[in-house]
């Protein structure tokens, strides 16, 4: 790394949103014609800093250096007249109009269609990326709109490019040639930024590495030298917190709870993820986890454990009785319960009352909610709300207030206290402590650990490594799609689940790369 | 004077009862300075179109006459916006709710059993509600915008009205005119004694407290209100969006072609080219003024009709056009909207430096967004 031929030099970057420092004192340098890999997992502060560089969020503190000079870039606008160009993870084209009238659009100098079709051809030609500039953007693949996307960053001519995650929405085969578009940029002296979870591709790809996590550079390295296990270790850390449940106690011969055979299901969005092949068993007592960087399906997986999503009936099993095809509401019928991502909007109705949210899963019979004809019985749904703001001690105004005035962490006590007061003989969870104070993830994950203790089957979907292998039995990884193996979490490593979130598929790469390392 | 909104913390309990009074009040603010540029004395226009009309009983008759079928369509609405459901088209339902109640009478003008009006009333409702099934249908199934489908089956609906009563549903005593049959005693709504005033306004009002309860006290105006809050804890709860929209906009389709037939089949009495002022677009008025509340929804109704018998007045005493209730009424639902939006935001003075430096430094909106979105 050689900081005379930087282009673009980071000192001290912070950035806070409230309590939290998203990004803290980063220092980053970025050589002329390299490709820079930023690691780091969902939530190190990657977004957040890449935003600071492309104009769209200010710093608190700290400089930018572009080529020498100290830069102040207030808007994306201003990042681009200094040579900074960025591909986002999410396309942001218009689907109606062309390919040359998008790009003509993105273009400062707003040149006519006609222009930005030779220029197209130009770079179509000297970088292998072809498109029709007169396709329909709607009409096309994900990979070729991103191709368009791509195009439209290189004609702005920046000096800086950076991506975002740029294969996640690709196959192998448009991945390898985005590789070969990347190198050739830095052979002609442009530099590029490349965000990436997905160890294999940066060492293949990248110069220099510069890993966070918890919004700070934890390493600088060089990843060709390095093997993916061990920028896994840097990514994922290894201050894991002593466990404090027992683990692998569940007989052999519990009866199975929940179980997945072979389950593919494609969501049909632009940016959903496919499941492949997911196969899975829970028995009674047992806390699965399934770890993975977000984005990868957990959502999709949600979907299809709960019942939004439906799928063949014998893909699912509820205590050995098949209920892929049914919908949500038979499923908690038959004792399943579900906490989604979201709690606001998807888990409860931010606008509502308490009293109403709590109404939203417990519409069935014993729970008394509902008489002849719809009727709301008020008096039993105020009283089930309370009830269940005691025993989870979830914090609020007096009286019945609105969900959305709630904190974060009280609002998710509420939606999970909601459904482990019900005893649900399942309860699959997606991310239940995400943007949750300490406090109120240990009630919540107490929870969760009590409510397995007494016998039923819990799936824990969740990015927080270090919660999976506190409270789960066994742990699996989801990751584009593919869930893994369930490893029993006591003999699990980190860099084994590591290299899985990296993508990498089934343990026999682990053990080859741990011998490498050693 | 630079003015910015910011967000409130937490909806103002305060504006969700001051805003309609405030657009109320710029309202007749406004038509008091139009009336004045019309070379008009202000306060004699705004006295002749809403006071004048409340001076006389026959004017009151009227005012619940007009008042009725604004308060049924507008209840039927307001579960659609409840549900986020933008139906725009309740005057093609009325429409198709009269046609098809209209059918007893015009194709069997000899039917006359106790049994005809009821099932007159039962047919406009279905008329409606399958009228009101075409938009759901287009939006389950090719996610076709119902703003535009709804209101395009408006004109539809005239012109097929249109086609009868000048085609085959022409009066054959009827000289020529444009004009169904008269309906006979039995089927029409009987009238309260020297008024024009009939039994469907009862109906009207009693829907009122019915709407009240249903959607307030029960699983379905739950449901409604899920749906149109959060789609996804909707589908979360086990709500069928699909079964929500077919019946949030066939139930405000019946009640609209429930309002139809009880116009044609009470004050009018026969199917004419023209059977509304208009009712189906000024419920709307009427549904947003009543916030979406059947307690709101009477008052605004009452209100609403005011300005379209204030309209009839001003057109004889002071000889204005019809069109100044239309202005009137447009006025009220711009400052209604306008005035809604303090409920959520608040009005302060931008501080110059900020409002200068646009560019230079950060706009508070971004960061704000960007926190959001981190």
């Amino acid at each position: 790394m050689s900081s005379s031929a930087a282009l673009l030099r980071v000192e001290g970057l912070t950035k806070s949103f409230g309590a939290l420092v998203a990004v803290d004192g980063v220092d980053l340098s970025i050589a002329k014609g390299s490709i820079h890999a930023l690691l780091g997992e969902n939530g190190a502060g990657k977004s957040t800093l890449v935003k600071m560089l492309y104009g769209t969020l200010q710093p608190d503190s700290g400089a930018i250096v572009v080529d020498g000079a100290l830069r102040v870039m207030a808007s994306p606008n201003e990042a681009r007249a200094l040579g900074v160009g960025m591909v986002f993870q999410h396309f942001s084209l218009f689907e109606s109009m062309s390919v040359a009238e998008n790009i003509a659009l993105a273009l400062d100098h707003k040149p006519t269609p006609a222009e930005v079709t030779r220029e197209l051809a130009d770079f179509g030609a000297r970088y292998g990326l072809s498109v029709d500039p007169d396709a329909t953007v709607g009409d096309l693949d994900v990979g070729v709109r991103q191709r368009v996307e791509i195009l439209r960053v290189l004609l702005q001519k920046p000096s800086l490019v950076i991506l975002d995650e740029p294969t996640s929405v690709l196959t192998p085969q448009e991945a390898e040639m985005l590789f070969g578009v990347l190198r050739r940029l830095a052979s002609e002296g442009k530099s590029i930024l490349y965000i990436s979870h997905k160890l294999d591709e940066v060492r293949a790809l990248c110069d220099d590495a510069t890993v966070m996590r918890h919004g700070k550079v934890v390493a600088r390295t060089d990843p060709r030298k390095e093997s993916s296990a061990s920028l896994a270790r840097a990514m994922v850390g290894s201050d894991v917190s002593s466990v404090n449940r027992k683990q692998g106690v569940v007989p052999a011969d519990a009866p199975l709870m929940f179980e997945v055979n072979q389950v593919t299901h494609n969501p049909g969005t632009l940016f959903g993820m496919s499941l492949k092949n997911i196969s899975m068993r829970v028995r009674a007592g047992e806390i699965m986890g399934v770890a993975g960087v977000a984005g990868n399906g957990q959502k999709e997986l949600f979907d299809v454990f709960s019942g939004e999503a439906t799928v063949e009936l014998d893909g699912v099993r509820l205590a050995g009785k098949p209920i892929g095809s049914l919908p949500i509401a038979k499923r908690r019928a038959l004792g399943a319960a579900f906490v989604p991502e979201e709690r606001a909007g998807h888990a409860s109705v931010p606008a509502m009352a308490l009293s109403e949210n709590a109404l939203i899963t417990r519409k069935a019979d014993e729970d008394g909610t509902l008489g002849a004809f719809g009727v709301l019985h008020f008096g039993v749904i105020r009283k089930l709300s309370s009830s269940i703001r005691t025993a989870f001690d979830v914090r609020s105004a007096k009286g019945d207030p609105a969900a959305s005035t709630l904190s974060g962490g009280n609002l998710q006590k509420f939606v999970v206290g909601r459904e482990l007061s019900r005893m649900p003989q399942v309860l699959v969870v997606n991310q239940p402590t995400w943007g949750v104070d300490a406090a109120a993830a240990s009630f919540i994950r107490k929870g969760l650990m009590e409510l397995a203790e007494k016998g039923s089957a819990v799936i824990v979907i969740s990015q927080d490594l270090d919660e999976l292998l506190q409270i789960s039995d066994q742990i699996s990884v989801l990751s584009h799609g593919h869930l893994s193996e369930p490893f029993n979490t006591a003999d699990v490593t980190l860099e084994q689940l590591g290299l899985l979130m990296g993508g990498d598929q089934g343990g026999g790469t682990a053990q080859m790369e741990r011998s490498h390392a050693a | 004077m630079p003015l910015e909104l910011v967000k409130r913390d937490a909806p103002s309990q305060t504006m969700v009862v001051a805003a309609p009074f405030m657009a109320l009040g710029l309202t007749i603010l406004t038509a008091g300075i139009t009336f004045a540029f019309m070379g008009l004395n202000p306060i004699e226009g705004l006295y002749e179109y809403f006071v004048a009309p409340l001076t006389e009983l026959w004017s009151i008759h009227e005012l619940l006459l007009k008042a009725g079928p604004l308060i049924l369509i507008a209840l039927g609405l307001s579960v659609c916006y409840r549900a986020n459901i933008w139906n725009i088209g309740a005057e093609g339902q009325f429409t198709m709710g009269a046609i098809f109640g209209a059918i007893p009478p015009i194709l069997f003008p000899d039917w006359t059993s106790w049994i005809t009006l009821p099932m007159m009333l039962i047919m406009g409702m279905v008329g409606g509600a399958l009228y009101a099934s075409i938009p759901a249908f287009l939006k389950v199934k090719f996610r076709a915008n119902e703003i535009l489908t709804s209101l395009m089956l408006v004109y539809i609906a005239l012109l097929i009205l249109d086609y009868l009563v000048r085609g085959p549903w022409r009066d054959p005593g009827g000289f020529n005119f444009p004009e169904s049959r008269n309906f006979s005693d039995e089927q029409s709504l009987a009238t309260f004694e020297g008024s024009r005033l009939h039994w469907g306004i009862v109906l009207s009002f009693l829907a009122v407290p019915i709407m009240w309860f249903v959607m307030s006290r029960t699983l379905a105006g739950h449901a409604f209100k899920v749906i149109g809050e959060a789609p996804r804890a909707a589908r979360f709860a086990g709500f069928s969006a699909k079964t929500l929209t077919y019946g949030a906009l066939m139930f405000s389709g019946a009640l609209a072609g429930l309002a139809g037939i009880m116009e044609v089949a009470g004050p009018i009495g026969e199917l004419r080219p023209t059977i509304s002022p208009g009712y189906g677009f000024t419920a709307i008025i009427v549904a947003f003024l009543g916030r979406l509340n059947p307690w709101g929804i009477l008052f605004a109704g009452l209100l609403l009709s005011l300005s379209f018998l204030g309209g009839e007045a001003a057109q004889i005493t002071l000889g204005l056009s019809d069109k100044m209730a239309r202005v009137i009424q447009g006025l009220l639902l711009f400052f209604v909207l306008g005035c809604d939006t303090l409920i959520r935001y608040r009005v302060r003075l931008a501080r110059p430096a900020q409002a200068k430096a646009d560019t230079a430094s950060t706009p508070e909106p971004v960061t704000r967004e960007a926190t959001d979105a981190a």
